[in-house]
């Protein structure tokens, strides 16, 4: 088994008006970028507070580099960034006044401090504007400040909550770039957020969680083949040509074929037969003209997971 | 097993950003602008009152603090007054404000205890209050020392100086009371208003109203006890509380804030200053009060907050 940086143990958290979190199990191992998510109230926010020890642990364990939030939350903070859900800061101060703030309570140095946030603002690209009251900031550059004050921690652990949450998509792209480059460094990552398709490019592994339990855990094909059924989905447009559809189905590892349009078909494959449906397409005396492999998107599992989640309890 | 590091850990630095912020703050200034310029107000005409009326007593100087001249009220009717509405003003949005602003799971998120955040905040108050009413109250001595030409005693100081103290005190009561509101109510704005109404509840109507409920609980019960337990129970507000100790420490010749029975007068010279500390004997269980109530409304407001929920 390795050892897991972020380790979640049956974690629950009860409330008195019901359960927010429900025996949620996890490990996030080092270097890793693992993903938290679920609709808004799925419980990914109580999850990462009690993880931080922010929050009472109702049962079970949680542990951060072995220790437990409950007992050495200073420990945990030391080493853990946190990135709350849109980030605020004090508009009356500048961004380096916001991270002089933030740096002495981590207790560095004054030497250090000064070094690190510049290094830190010039890493999110906030350099032009540390002088900048942070009231004259957008959401973007809040966003990023939060990521610096992470960067400037020298965390060896991050938890971004909804870190692209409302930003538009040159900023969450940039946004992603820089949690990339973090991950590069060797930082362990979880990120939690209700905005798939952009996330599906940075995690390694997801967890599904709906109703404060996760509903599925594992990388994006896994889930896809888990929810989907089928594993890969071949594309294929072709001119011309006879009986294409036989020939195509007749490949082994074919599974199914659907032809949506004319002149285009849809394999449902164990594998990834885009070569060989190539050469059957040209076989068939078509000429090919588009071949595509669909790799399952996170967005089409989320959705085929509530739907046919929500189906259950409403036929019971 | 107990929980790691200490409760204090970046108490320090929590005590000098909030301070740096209340002394910037736009808030402050008008408040300070408010004191400042009624306190001398009233300070001018009492100056003027004492002129007129006195020669031979034997404490002028705290005749300053204590002398109307009409319409005017005298300073420390201006201080029981303003006071509180400093302290809200500087309480009432102390942990909803981080809230709101939503850095408060940011800030908790680095290497501190919840209890270093508010003690931060509570002390960060203090001081700042502590700061304005020093200053203010040198303001008076020295306009006092220009205007009347009469420096003071040594008891006559010992008596300004241990009133400062009791105000301080009196300021720590609001202040408290206004951080724990801010921890019970999300909103600022409901915060400033319950505390407001506490406040106006608490120094003028209940004064009034707490003869009315001694009647009513101690029906039938002789005179006596009627004004004593009139007298506790308006002893409930800190503004009452505040009242008797002005009374003891800048009237010399308070011997008792209770009713005086006969047994007490035997033997006394009527109109004769007590010495200093017996004057502060006379008013001890109501400093010790004003302390407690401030230690039991920090500490209402730092479980309330140990408990609350971090989330927005």
């Amino acid at each position: 088994m390795t050892t897991f940086v972020i380790e979640a143990n049956g974690l629950t958290k009860r409330y008195r008006t019901g359960t927010a979190v429900d025996n949620v199990t996890f490990g996030v191992a080092a270097g890793e970028i693992f993903g938290m998510l679920g609709p808004n109230g799925a419980g990914k926010t109580t999850t990462i507070l009690m993880l931080i020890g922010l929050s009472e642990v109702s049962a079970g364990t949680a542990r951060v580099f072995g220790r437990d939030p409950k007992r050495e939350p200073l420990a945990i903070k030391r080493h853990v960034g946190y990135l709350p859900d849109s980030v605020g800061f004090y508009d009356h101060l500048t961004a380096a006044d916001n991270l002089h703030y933030t740096a002495r309570l981590m207790g560095l140095e004054p030497e250090v401090r000064k070094a690190r946030i510049a290094a830190a603002l010039e890493r999110v690209g906030l350099s032009s504007v540390a002088d900048k009251k942070v009231a004259t900031f957008s959401r973007g550059m809040r966003q990023r400040l939060g990521l610096a004050e992470i960067v400037m921690k020298d965390a060896r652990a991050a938890i971004l909550d909804e870190p692209t949450n409302g930003l538009d998509p040159q900023a969450s792209v940039e946004l992603l770039e820089l949690i990339r480059s973090l991950k590069t460094q060797g930082v362990t990552i979880l990120l939690s957020s209700h905005l798939l398709d952009r996330v599906q490019s940075v995690c390694d592994r997801v967890a599904l969680f709906n109703e404060g339990r996760i509903a599925l855990m594992g990388t994006v094909a896994d889930l896809g083949r888990q929810v989907l059924g089928g594993g890969f989905a071949v594309e294929v447009e072709a001119q011309g040509g006879t009986n294409v559809a036989t020939h195509l189905s007749s490949l082994p590892g074919v599974r199914s074929v659907e032809q949506p349009a004319p002149g285009r078909w849809r394999l449902t494959c164990d594998r990834d037969l885009r070569a060989e449906a190539a050469a059957e397409v040209v076989a068939a005396g078509a000429r090919l003209s588009k071949l595509s492999l669909d790799e399952p998107s996170l967005e089409t599992i989320y959705t085929r997971y509530f739907q046919s989640a929500q189906e259950v309890p409403r036929a019971a | 097993m107990r929980r790691e590091g200490s409760a204090f850990q970046g108490l320090g630095i929590v005590l000098l950003k909030e301070l740096a912020d209340h002394f910037a703050s736009a808030r402050m200034r008008v408040l300070e602008w408010l004191v400042v310029l009624t306190a001398l107000a009233a300070v001018y005409g009492a100056i003027q009152q004492v002129r007129d009326v006195t020669a031979e007593d034997p404490f002028l100087f705290l005749r300053l603090f204590t002398t109307a001249r009409e319409p005017l009220p005298s300073f420390v009717s201006f201080l029981s007054f303003l006071i509180p509405l400093m302290a809200i003003g500087l309480g009432f949005d102390a942990v909803n404000g981080e809230h709101n602003r939503r850095t408060l799971s940011r800030i908790l998120s680095q290497p501190i205890y919840r209890d270093a955040l508010l003690f931060g905040k509570f002390l960060a108050g203090l001081v700042t209050l502590s700061v304005s009413l020093l200053s203010l109250w040198f303001l008076v001595i020295g306009l006092g020392l220009i205007m009347l030409g009469v420096p003071p005693g040594g008891e006559e100081m010992a008596r300004a100086f241990a009133f400062l103290v009791v105000t301080i005190a009196y300021a720590g009561v609001w202040l408290a009371l206004a951080i724990l509101f801010s921890v019970v109510f999300r909103s600022a704005a409901t915060a400033a208003l319950v505390t407001l109404g506490l406040w106006l509840l608490v120094s003028v109507i209940w004064p009034a109203l707490s003869p009315a409920i001694a009647e009513t609980l101690f029906s039938g019960a002789d005179q006596a006890t009627l004004v004593v337990g009139g007298q506790m129970l308006a002893r409930l507000s800190p503004a009452t509380l505040f009242g008797e100790c002005v009374l003891a420490l800048l009237h010399p010749t308070t011997r008792t804030l209770g009713p005086i029975y006969l047994s007490q007068l035997q033997g006394a010279v009527m109109g004769a200053p007590l010495p200093f500390w017996d004057s502060v004997m006379v008013a001890w269980p109501q400093i010790v009060g004003l302390i407690a109530a401030t230690i039991l409304l920090f500490a209402a407001g730092y479980v309330t907050f140990q408990r609350q929920e971090v989330r927005a």
